[in-house]
């Protein structure tokens, strides 16, 4: 049985424990725990460790879908997660600018962990204080190839169609690098 | 939409560099924290086009004279003369009785502008909305400042504040005199703003209760206490806070595991079957 990895990131009470849940065939396996500090009123609870899901693809492949603990004082769970994932998703509260350099903070380390694609998504597209994602990609300070996508990650259709954006821009890559036999040459 | 956040969080330059960017027609609305000054910034397709501080947006008369064009006696005189009260008819009064040319007000108005917002890259705190497609009183005048000039000058300010910041880090500490000032004090010549921080050091004030008493802001006080300092005349005393954490040295990146594109086409597959 082999099977891949995507990891979903992003700053406290983005979305992430929502968004895996919106897609993954186990009910998601979840370490969740009261929230003791601060940010309890965004909050009552919040992951610890990791959230886990899983889309079983054929009887030889099944797609991990990892969750970050999104609280700053757990982000030694980082690395550890992203070791070996495809590719990964920062989900970012489009409500909440104030969250915004995090999300970037955020970002930016995955990027020094592994340079392997991703994707940013705009969540929380159903709350009328929404910032768009064409501006959220501005006030993000990424680059115009930078995909950043509207998102509601408790409906099922919106979560499906960041994955499949992220495995899109997986597949671009993976056809940019040498096949093995012309790396053999 | 509106686009609503706090300065600390998204700060006037990237507010700036995201409507020049997107082209953005609107009002951005800042409330300085505090309950305190109010400024409205107008744009038009990405250009900024007039402000209006305090909630009022200024009559042009008022413009010229604080940009330095009128007098208050010449601006009273046109105000007198003028029937409506509209920027138009007041621009032709000034041309028609040969007080100013177009040119001097449009560049009068740009100053104005320019020194609206460049007021505005002080304010670190505070709560902005941005209303699309708000434009101002069609009474007032109008006219386009590109901001990419606006944002680099904005930059080299917001450096200017981290600059300062880093020098003068902690604003609980009192200052004192230099014991032994190395310099010549009788060929130095104080503002009125320097000169009113001297006035209270004592080693009961704290750098931000000065502040406080002035009634500037941060940036203000560290501008001119830096300027007290460099010119040897006061110390600050050290922080007594604990130093920072160090930045954590990001670690190499591991390869990304070697997935072929038949294994990527069967999980898409799947996911859009789910």
């Amino acid at each position: 049985m082999q099977t891949v990895k995507m990891v979903v990131t992003g700053p406290f009470s983005s979305g992430k424990t929502a968004f895996i849940g919106s897609v993954s065939e186990i009910p998601v396996v979840r370490t969740e725990r009261k929230v003791t500090d601060g940010t309890r009123s965004v909050k009552e609870q919040t992951t610890v460790a990791m959230d886990f899901g899983r889309i079983t693809v054929d009887k030889d492949l099944s797609l991990y879908l990892f969750g970050t603990p999104g609280q700053k004082r757990f982000d030694f769970m980082w690395e550890i997660l992203s070791e070996g994932m495809l590719g990964f998703v920062v989900l970012v509260d489009s409500a909440r600018p104030e969250t915004f350099r995090e999300a970037r903070r955020i970002l930016d380390t995955f990027r020094s962990y592994s340079n392997t694609p991703y994707v940013i998504g705009a969540n929380k597209q159903d709350d009328e204080d929404a910032w768009p994602p064409e501006d959220l990609k501005i006030a993000l300070g990424l680059d115009q190839n930078t995909r950043v996508l509207p998102c509601v990650a408790t409906q099922r259709e919106s979560v499906k169609s960041i994955l499949l954006e992220l495995l899109y821009v997986i597949l671009e890559n993976a056809a940019e690098e040498p096949s093995p036999r012309s790396r053999k040459k | 939409m509106a686009l609503k956040g706090n300065l600390k969080d998204v700060g006037l330059n990237q507010l700036l560099n995201l409507i020049y960017l997107a082209h953005k027609t609107g009002a951005l609305t800042i409330q300085r924290d505090g309950g305190g000054t109010a400024a409205r910034l107008y744009f038009r397709e990405g250009k900024l086009i007039q402000a209006a501080m305090d909630g009022q947006t200024a009559r042009l008369t008022d413009i010229m004279v604080q940009v330095g064009k009128l007098t208050a006696d010449q601006a009273k005189a046109i105000r007198a003369r003028s029937k409506v009260d509209t920027d138009k008819e007041l621009g032709l009064l000034m041309i028609q009785n040969n007080v100013l040319n177009q040119t001097d007000i449009v560049q009068g108005v740009k100053n104005y502008l320019l020194e609206s917002v460049y007021t505005l890259f002080t304010w670190h705190t505070g709560t902005f909305r941005f209303d699309p497609n708000v434009l101002p009183p069609e009474e007032r005048i109008t006219v386009a400042v590109s901001l990419d000039h606006l944002i680099i000058e904005g930059s080299r300010r917001v450096q200017e504040w981290e600059h300062l910041r880093d020098e003068l880090p902690d604003l609980d500490v009192p200052l004192k005199f230099a014991e032994r000032p190395d310099v010549n004090i009788r060929n130095i010549n104080l503002s009125v703003e320097q000169w009113k921080v001297i006035s209270f050091i004592n080693a009961r004030n704290t750098i931000r209760q000065i502040a406080s008493f002035l009634k500037v802001d941060e940036f203000q006080i560290r501008r001119i206490v830096y300027g007290l300092q460099t010119a040897g005349l006061v110390d600050v005393l050290p922080s007594t806070l604990p130093p920072g954490a160090t930045a954590a040295v990001p670690l190499p990146p591991p390869a990304a595991p070697p997935v072929g594109r038949g294994v990527l086409m069967r999980v898409i597959d799947r996911i859009r079957k789910i």
